[in-house]
């Protein structure tokens, strides 16, 4: 449970991180470390250089921008799960970020890291797919925008390019709408067997626009497009109507995960069964 | 006895002595040990189940700057003796089991290198720089077809059957001939990893000047290592000393004599520097022992009014690649548990012992007893099932009466106390059980699940009388009182969070009328206490505590003769009180306890006859085990949508005879009952077509967190053990031993009415899940 060596550099500023990492061949940014850490124990990961960004304050907030929110790079997942910015449609974030392992993962793990990171498996992409989020990117020729629906490309592989940090992501929270995020636990890791994100847009208790992904099926979180379909212009009082709308959101995934875990079977009938939770919750 | 006064430590809720040590971060464990020049250690593990080990090329490792020494299995063959295995199983095949393997390895984790290098990082280098090539054989996984036939294990045996162990009581044949309720049913105990806290760890110096090794282990058997490294690295056992400092957390994994201990120890007295060697989580998971790993055929002969006549088992316990120190004993100790609360007569077993590529099994809490009570208390509930008959009503039917004790059982062990109706009746009293059947039956209507599931246990405990364990079965204490007054307890059950401490302590405060603070009790140095044989087995307090009652016993003798002369009175007369002792009906002619004391040691006052000082060291030979009992019952709700089971209600009666501290009885019931409910619903190791090892990381074998377990509900009955001094029978494994047939019961209950018989652990989500979407 030793890494092997490598230099460690603590800028103090964004410039100074992105040349640190630009630098030399095979730079690491650490932020919270919940899973660079364990990588580098088991030398799964063994980078010449880790360039530790504790020190880049100004990229830890969650505020209010025009119609919606911001949020910070390296806000750590507790103050984005206990943010009060994140209301309505926001809930998904806040949901998302609540259900991340334990106090300790979450007053350490960031958002940014989480969302670089990519884990197939992981709770808050599936947030920021489902608010349609921009992500902000940070590299040696400046900033730049990413939309989610373009950042996550596999598991752990996503659109930024060597030397860019996510500095952080906006979203807009429509006026009157509602979120949530539920999942099924893994029961070891605690990660996602199936988890749904849901940002309804609604006119009284008619859904005028749902936007649903899940976590945890396959290589990167996903839109279920057929389901949103399905549920707009829905009353989503009605419970059954709700199931009815959200029972083949499974059954149109590809390349479902299939291992000890999980069936694919398994995991496509939850998603169903999480996408219904997830719609009542958040108009519940 | 005469002299006793009115108990007012034992029986109380007292907080644990040992607890702001450990939670304060102020106590020293092994990996904390740091000695001037030490080197550090790591082992090379085989990624293989199965290979030839080719070649070795250490020359990379050895260039490496800071390493010290690296070491093969050939390298150590002549210095290091092979691992032990106590058993008194005749015929047991004992292939060697060499600390590092030599041209084979037999399961992923399997050592194969060991490299001793200035600091750990050099030496967790180094081991990337050892070159090892591997022709890889074909692995044995499948306990079934390793037992019928090749590819061997151990290829020198021509099999894989390490040994069988046979037994056959009553008329079984009769019992199932013209028998109206015949039942079959697979019952499968699957293969757990012990997960304790503290990984394991060894330090060794070897003291040159006095030709001495020093070995600091976090293991629950000084005493035992001390014996096995003295014959494995041939030095006398009085020339090594065996230290356990604080310990983590054992479960029966750190009951076992480990390669790393005697390698450790080769190494220092080799290098001539204190070495240390700290488990990584991995190797916690690959390289120490796993648990249970049973497969039971069997077979129920039973009547129409419940009771059960007769049951033939057959039983393959898979022993992993090797044997550790107690592996083929294990599942003996399920065979002699069969008849659980029961009177049953007619009994024939086949245990067959088998080699696989895997980890090897041993001792895992409750070691052989949980798989017995599982497979007996399913039976019980498939009996209940086929009749008709309520399950609390079948188990009434079967069991010994109160007035059958000491009761023999068909397996030839006597229990020695117990009262299972009263168990029963005093669950009654707390549940109201037609009303949670009642509630059963309208959830069903409304298409939710819910089932009740009730198991009873007797567990065997204070472990045991000398003829009947390997390796000993007493317990030694030495009781000193100090000339400050204070009184040292020196134990051979070293505790690993059990709590001895403080109910040792209860102990002593009752007897002598000392404050509980003034009581040290000393443990795990094989030099400051030299005879003992561990904390195993729930015999802590029914064996250790016994021994430590003796010794008690003779220095309050001694204190009441010094006392009487001092008063000049009858030594017949005089009574312990709190810090002092008086004639009994004169509380005023006292003298102080410390005034004893005094006297004991200034010596110029002695009664005739009597020595110098205060103190006295007993050995405690147990006439027989003890068996506590009990009955546990839970209610299990079963979410129809995903198959994710959650524990409502978990009521627990539970009788270890007499209690000393309740507050630490019943944190043994909750751990207890916490790694039963973790085998039920969530743990499981999975090895692949190919041995590998595919849950060896928290990543993947579900340890459960505390919001996976219910609060639980629990009470007891008392019935005092006649085998110890305190009544005591041993409580540390009843929880395990209850837990799993109680969930499992109710698992199975919750989806009955589906069909459903029997449901193996763990009972995932998803297996409940298609269950539910497959009977619909
Ligand atoms: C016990 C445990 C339980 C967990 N449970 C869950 C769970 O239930 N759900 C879940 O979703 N996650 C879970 N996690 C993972 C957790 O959410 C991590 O915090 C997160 O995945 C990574 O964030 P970090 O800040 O710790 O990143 P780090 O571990 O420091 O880095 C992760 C990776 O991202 C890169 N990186 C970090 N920050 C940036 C940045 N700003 N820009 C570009 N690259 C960056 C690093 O170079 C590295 O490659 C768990 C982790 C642990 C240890």
């Amino acid at each position: 449970m030793l890494p092997s060596a490598f230099d460690y550099v603590v800028p103090d500023s964004l410039e100074e991180a992105v040349r640190a990492l630009t630098e030399g061949p095979d730079a690491r940014a650490l932020a919270g470390g919940q899973s660079l850490l364990p990588l580098l124990k088991l030398r799964l990961a063994r980078p010449a250089r880790l360039v530790d960004l504790r020190r880049l304050d100004g990229l830890r907030y969650v505020r209010k921008v025009d119609g919606g929110v911001a949020v910070g790079g390296l806000t750590p997942h507790a103050e984005v799960a206990g943010s009060t910015l994140l209301v309505g449609g926001g809930r998904a974030l806040a949901e998302a970020a609540a259900a991340i392992g334990d106090v300790q993962v979450r007053n350490r793990g960031t958002f940014g890291g989480s969302l670089a990171h990519a884990d197939p498996s992981a709770d808050l992409p599936a947030a920021v797919l489902a608010l349609e989020a921009t992500l902000l990117a940070h590299g040696p020729d400046g900033e730049r925008e990413i939309r989610a629906g373009d950042f996550f490309l596999g598991p752990f592989a996503t659109a930024l390019r060597p030397g860019e940090l996510l500095v952080g992501a906006r979203m807009e929270i429509p006026e009157g709408s509602r979120g949530a995020y539920v999942k099924l636990r893994h029961k070891a890791s605690g990660f996602a067997l199936v988890g749904v994100a849901a940002v309804l847009e609604m006119d009284g208790s008619t859904c005028r626009r749902a936007r649903l992904t899940v976590t945890g099926t396959g290589g990167r979180p996903l839109r279920l497009e057929e389901t949103e379909e399905a549920l707009a212009g829905l009353s989503l009082e009605d419970g059954r109507a709700v199931r009815e709308a959200c029972s083949g959101a499974g059954e149109v995934l590809e390349d479902v995960h299939d291992d000890l875990h999980g069936s694919a079977e398994y995991r496509r009938a939850m998603t169903s069964v999480m996408a219904t939770r997830a719609v009542l919750r958040a108009v519940g | 006895m005469a002299t006793t006064t009115v108990p007012k430590q034992i029986g109380a809720r007292v907080r644990r002595k040992e607890d702001p040590r450990l939670i304060t971060g102020a106590s020293t464990y092994t990996d904390d040990l740091k000695l001037p020049g030490m080197a550090y250690c790591t082992v090379l593990r085989s990624p293989h189940a199965h290979a030839r080990i080719a070649s070795i090329d250490t020359s990379g490792a050895e260039a490496t700057k800071g390493v010290l020494r690296v070491v093969t299995g050939r390298d150590v063959q002549e210095a290091i003796g092979g691992l032990p295995v106590a058993h008194k199983i005749e015929g047991l095949l004992e292939p060697p089991h060499r600390v590092l393997a030599i041209d084979e390895v037999r399961y992923v984790g399997d050592g194969v290198a060991a490299v001793v290098a200035e600091d750990p990082s050099t030496a967790r280098d180094a081991l990337e720089r050892i070159e090892v090539e591997y022709e890889e054989l074909e692995a044995v996984v499948d306990v079934e077809k390793a037992a019928a036939g090749g590819p061997f294990v151990h290829e020198e045996l021509g099999t894989n059957v390490a040994f069988t162990f046979p037994f056959e009581a009553g008329d079984v044949d009769g019992a199932f001939q013209d028998a109206p309720v015949v039942l079959r049913q697979r019952i499968v105990n699957q293969r757990q990893i012990p997960f304790a806290v503290e990984p394991r760890a060894v330090a060794a110096r070897f003291d040159r000047g006095h030709r001495k090794l020093e070995i600091w282990s976090s293991t629950q058997i000084p005493h035992l290592l001390r014996t096995q490294l003295s014959v494995m690295l041939g030095i006398p056992e009085h020339s090594v000393r065996v230290i356990a400092p604080e310990v983590g957390g054992g479960f029966g994994s750190k009951l076992n004599v480990y390669a790393e201990e005697a390698l450790v120890g080769h190494l220092a007295r080799e290098l001539g520097r204190p070495v240390k060697w700290t488990a990584t989580r991995t190797e916690g998971f690959q390289a120490t022992i796993h648990g249970r790993d049973q497969l039971a055929d069997v077979e129920i002969a039973a009547s129409e009014d419940g009771v059960l006549h007769g049951m033939r088992v057959k039983l393959l316990q898979d022993l992993g690649a090797y044997h550790q120190l107690l592996t083929p004993v294990i599942p003996t100790l399920t065979v002699l548990m069969l008849p659980g609360a029961y009177r049953l007569r007619n009994l024939q077993v086949e245990l067959k012992g088998v080699f696989t590529d895997k980890t090897p099994t041993d001792a895992y809490r409750g070691a052989g007893r949980p798989e017995a009570n599982f497979i007996i208390e399913r039976v019980l509930d498939l009996i209940a099932d086929a009749t008709g008959i309520d399950p609390i009503e079948v188990r009434r039917r079967n069991f010994f009466p109160a007035d059958a004790f000491p009761a023999d059982t068909c397996t030839g062990l006597t229990y020695d106390s117990g009262n299972y109706q009263a168990a029963v009746d005093l669950l009654l009293e707390t549940v109201d059980y037609d009303a949670l059947r009642r509630e059963q039956a309208q959830r069903r209507e409304r298409g939710e699940l819910m089932g009740i599931g009730v198991a009873c246990y007797v567990e065997i405990c204070g472990l045991g009388p000398s003829a009947a364990l390997p390796a000993g079965g007493w317990e030694a204490c030495t009781l000193e009182v100090r000339r400050t007054g204070r009184v040292v307890v020196k134990t051979g059950v070293s505790p690993h969070g059990q709590g001895e401490e403080t109910t040792f302590s209860q102990i002593v405060a009752d007897a002598l009328g000392v404050g509980l603070n003034d009581v040290e009790i000393a443990h795990g140095d094989t030099d400051y206490v030299p005879e003992g044989i561990g904390t195993f087995g729930s015999r802590a307090q029914a064996v250790g505590g016994a021994a430590l009652s003796m010794a008690l016993e003779d220095v309050r003798d001694k204190s009441r003769k010094i006392a009487g002369h001092l008063l000049e009175a009858d030594p017949e007369d005089v009574v312990f009180d709190e810090g002092k002792l008086h004639i009994r009906g004169a509380p005023d002619r006292a003298v102080g306890f410390q005034d004893v004391v005094t006297a004991a040691y200034m010596a110029d006052d002695l009664p005739e006859g009597v020595e110098p000082g205060l103190a006295s060291t007993r050995f405690f030979e147990p006439s027989n085990f003890t068996f506590p009992f009990g009955v546990h019952l839970c209610v299990v709700d079963i979410d129809p949508d995903t198959g994710e089971p959650s524990i409502r209600r978990y009521v627990a009666v539970d009788d270890c005879g007499n209690v000393i501290n309740p507050m630490i009885v019943d944190g043994q019931i909750h751990g207890g009952v916490a790694q039963a409910i973790a085998q039920s619903l969530y743990e499981q190791a999975v090895y692949d077509a190919d041995g590998q090892l595919v849950t060896g990381s928290l990543m993947d074998y579900a340890v459960p967190r505390a919001s996976y377990l219910p609060s639980y509900e629990l009470r007891r009955t008392t019935t005092p053990t006649p085998v110890n001094p305190l009544g005591a029978k041993g409580v540390g494994e009843a929880g395990t031993i209850a837990g799993n047939p109680c969930v499992m019961n109710a698992v199975v209950d919750a989806v009955s009415h589906l069909g459903i018989r029997h449901v193996d652990m763990p009972a995932t989500p998803e297996k409940l899940w298609r269950i539910i979407t497959e009977r619909d």
